[in-house]
């Protein structure tokens, strides 16, 4: 094999004096960085390294430091090293250049501009220690009026309401696979959304008979591939989510490689073990707005209207109108996948150069249905990058009901955001399905961790909340006047539908 | 000087949304007996205090009885050419059977007051009795575009708001309010911070056959805001008070009945809510998540007059305050007892409100109150 002409992205270094030999990094690296020399020490091989700082932690005596590389030559502000070494890679191997997890581009992130308020002097702000602070949600179809039956005074409800999800947290886990992730991975997050109260997300892999405990916290999702739907998988979750699409690679398909199809894998998904798990890029049963509804249809009548149905799609230019579209297809819940948004696998340009961020999404997705009248009979879920409950909140404040999460969930967890989860060799038993590396994740353990984290964030929304002296997460919804922009145009202001700084009520 | 700083108010009015304290008062003869309007002009006096002299105002049912069914259109304007404006707007579904400048009583004090107009109007198709509110609706909704330049006080049956920027006893003077016989009185002051008030900001707010005072600061404004958006109310009067009245005037237009717009406006706490009856708690849980977005957050005391009767509702956290007093068949409600008692030394009973408990007060002989 020629040479390869591309300097190392990251440098390792080990501390002899410090270093005990005992080959903890041989062991905690999964891709082979350090190798047990036979007596002669543990040499290292930095080309393969992710910079994911397993070792570095795992080093009993700290004797490892992973730092990236100053310069791979005389990159500049035009050429930076990123795009240098997609260049070198691809004019060594003519493939598209694969990665994980969500753009990482330096696009603008409106989060960093909006503002939240609090209240002084005419309002008082809340102690939400003292006080109560409200911020459970529903998602699902909201009637356009109540139906009373009875007498003034005594009156009842006449018919009841159409099937909603209770969350005690505004907040979901996003679609993750079984197979994407490790079934480890997949328990922690059912234990987690069963103990916080919320949801959890199949993600299009099919339900691992394991999850059959959590099937009240379980939203399970029918994708182009359709693997592992039948009757008892769409009866097994409290919500049925069509993805359509995925913020870090809109308009494109999914393709789980042959080998990492095991026996488990194929059984849940419902295709023999060793052959490629291929979801088209468009459903080929949907073509256009009109067979989305008969979907949405055929999935109401196979499971007697007990169910919302929620409808997924990357943010993309003309994503108002398409939502508007899946409202009216039927649809009881729209999630809008932002730009920020991650995956298993994706070709890194696509990833990078196509969508909408999810602020924005949210935003105007929320505007359209209002000017049509329709946005109170549907629930709208944001997700793509939402970072920490501030990014939460001002999510609620453009227009959302609930957010997904899916990278910060993995973070929880223990990812360090080495974007190589399609290389199945997670060092975190993360995205990998290798027994050695998936055992790194206790479901118990991980569950935990993600309870602790949304825990922490019930308590800031609540802090949140009392400083703005709001104690209802339903006087969120929509609530821009709560946002000011700071450094934002014009143009963008009224896309967001936001204020400058320093303008009044 | 002076002329130059009047522009700045001119160009700055209605153009934000004012947050605001206030002074709220209400009465009601359950008899349906009508009271001249002194009796709240005095209430509101006592309470001077709680405002800063931008913004009161009145509002009084039963004073058009010689007027039949017509709907009462008052109406804040700049000139008479925005009046034929309005007027155009009016004719399009409304035969105006009467017409005249609003009687003041010149004192002095308001030299630049706006042209102050009421129209007494009857629908082109009274066959369509049901769709009267959408029709108040749209026609307000029309008007109100025009704002600052029109706007409307008060469109609704035998009832009529009167409000400007003043000082209560300034406005009582001006409107002549002593002139007036209602059998129930709604009265507030306004105390907005850091802008000046303009006339069209003042309380009550009203639409259709409810009229709103409030004192307090609505949190909730943008959601509120962004939900109504969905069915055709425009908010443009940017006092956030606005909102509260449309949310109500929505909230009747879908057959609640007033103790559930009550429930809307100030929900039960969701562990309130688990400790009721089962169906009641299935109501009150399905209006919390229909409605929810209506759900009015931050610190208020509101009063709410509609024919035959008025409502009286605090905050869920009883952030403001709001007192009941009964006489007789008299019900006064403000924001401090000693309004009460200015009008009504003897007062029998005199109560606060709990936090999120309507008080609502129907006038014993309703017919009395309603057109004959």
């Amino acid at each position: 094999m020629p040479r390869s002409l591309i300097p190392p992205e990251f440098l390792v270094a080990r501390d002899e004096g410090r270093c005990l030999k005992c080959k903890a990094c041989v062991r905690q690296c999964g891709f082979g960085v350090h190798t047990d020399d036979q007596g002669r020490g543990i040499s290292i091989d930095e080309r393969r390294c992710v910079n994911c700082q397993r070792c570095v932690v795992m080093c009993p005596v700290g004797a490892l430091k992973v730092t990236a590389n100053p310069s791979v030559g005389r990159e500049n502000a035009y050429w930076p090293a990123s795009r240098l070494r997609e260049i070198w890679r691809q004019a060594e191997n003519g493939g598209s250049i694969l990665t994980g997890m969500g753009c990482d581009r330096n696009y603008p992130v409106y989060f960093d501009h909006l503002l939240l308020n609090a209240s002084q002097v005419t309002n008082p702000s809340i102690d939400p220690l003292r006080e109560p602070m409200e911020i459970r949600t529903f998602l699902g179809r909201k009637p356009e009026k109540v139906s009373i039956a009875g007498p003034p005074g005594a009156e009842r409800l006449a018919d009841p309401l159409p099937p909603v999800v209770q969350l005690e947290i505004p907040v979901m886990f996003a679609a993750m696979s079984f197979g994407s992730i490790s079934k480890n991975v997949v328990l922690a997050l059912a234990q987690a959304a069963k103990r916080l109260g919320i949801m959890f997300n199949t993600g299009e892999g099919g339900m691992s008979s394991v999850l059959a405990p959590y099937r009240e916290h379980m939203i399970v999702q029918v994708a182009s591939g359709r693997f592992g739907v039948d009757n008892a998988y769409l009866e097994a979750g409290r919500i049925i989510e069509i993805k359509i699409g995925q913020g870090a690679k809109p308009g494109i398909g999914g393709h789980l490689p042959g080998e990492k199809v095991n026996e488990e894998i194929a059984r849940t998904r419902g295709i023999p073990a060793g052959a490629d798990a291929i979801s088209p890029a468009p459903h080929h049963d949907i073509y256009s707005i009109e067979d989305l509804s008969q979907l949405i249809y055929t999935l109401k009548e196979a499971t007697d209207y007990r169910k919302p149905i929620a409808v997924k799609i990357a943010a993309v230019h003309n994503v108002a109108a398409i939502a508007s579209g899946i409202v009216r297809a039927g649809a009881d819940i729209v999630v809008l996948d932002g730009l920020r948004g991650g995956t298993g696998a994706a070709p890194k340009l696509i990833r990078d150069h196509i969508g909408l961020p999810v602020e924005l999404a949210t935003a105007v997705v929320d505007r359209r249905l209002r000017e049509e009248g329709i946005r109170e009979q549907v629930s709208l879920v944001a997700s793509g990058g939402i970072r920490s409950s501030a990014d939460l909140l001002k999510l609620i404040c453009l227009g959302a009901d609930a957010v997904y999460l899916g990278t910060a969930a993995l973070l929880a967890l223990g990812c360090h955001l080495c974007q190589k989860c399609y290389t199945g060799k997670c060092s975190w038993g993360i995205a990998t399905q290798d027994p050695s590396l998936t055992r790194r994740v206790d479901p118990q353990w991980g569950a935990t961790r993600l309870v602790n984290m949304l825990t922490a964030w019930g308590h800031e929304i609540k802090e949140f909340m009392g400083a703005m002296g709001i104690n209802a997460l339903e006087s969120f919804r929509g609530n821009r006047l709560q946002l000011r922009a700071v450094g934002l145009p014009q143009n963008e202001l009224d896309q967001l539908g936001v204020k400058q700084a320093g303008e009044a009520m | 000087m002076s002329e130059r700083k009047e522009d700045y108010h001119q160009s700055y009015e209605g153009k934000i949304r004012i947050p605001s304290g206030c002074a709220v008062a209400g009465l009601i003869n359950k008899a349906g007996k009508r009271v001249n309007g002194r009796t709240i002009g005095e209430m509101m006096a006592v309470m001077h205090e709680r405002s800063n002299g931008l913004g009161a105002g009145y509002a009084a049912y039963g004073i058009y009885p010689e007027y039949g069914k017509a709907y009462a259109f008052h109406l804040i304007l700049t000139d008479d050419q925005t009046r034929g404006e309005v007027e155009r707007i009016l004719v399009r579904n409304f035969k105006i059977i009467e017409q005249q400048e609003i009687p003041v009583r010149r004192t002095g004090r308001y030299k630049k007051a706006p042209l102050l107009w009421r129209y007494f109007c009857e629908p082109l198709r009274p066959d369509r009795e049901s769709a009267i509110e959408d029709l108040l609706l749209t026609t307000t909704m029309r008007i109100n575009r025009m704002a600052p330049r029109a706007s409307v006080m008060s469109c609704g049956q035998n009832l009529g708001v009167f409000k400007g920027v003043g000082y209560p006893e300034e406005i009582a003077e001006f409107y002549r309010i002593d002139q007036y016989l209602g059998y129930s009185w709604l009265g507030h002051g306004r105390f907005p911070t850091n802008t000046p008030g303009w006339w069209g900001g003042a309380h009550p707010f009203s639409l259709g056959e409810t009229a709103v005072v409030h004192n307090g600061e609505l949190s909730s404004y943008g959601t509120n805001k962004s939900v109504l958006e969905n069915f055709g109310y425009e908010l443009s009067l940017r006092t956030d008070t606005e909102v509260m009245a449309y949310a109500i005037h929505y909230l009747r237009r879908q057959n609640l009945s007033w103790p559930l717009v009550a429930k809307v406006l100030a929900p039960p706490h969701w562990a309130e809510l688990e400790r009721m009856a089962g169906p009641e708690r299935e109501l009150v849980a399905a209006l919390r998540r229909i409605y929810g977005g209506l759900m009015m957050n931050g610190p208020f005391s509101i009063i709410v007059a509609f024919h035959g009767g008025l409502m009286a509702l605090n905050d869920r956290l009883k952030l403001r305050s709001l007192v009941a007093g009964a006489s007789g068949a008299d019900l006064y409600l403000a924001s401090e007892e000693a309004a009460i008692r200015q009008v009504c030394p003897r007062v029998e009973e005199v109560w606060s409100l709990p936090a999120g408990e309507a008080l609502i007060c129907r006038a014993e002989e309703e017919s009395a109150c309603h057109v004959a």
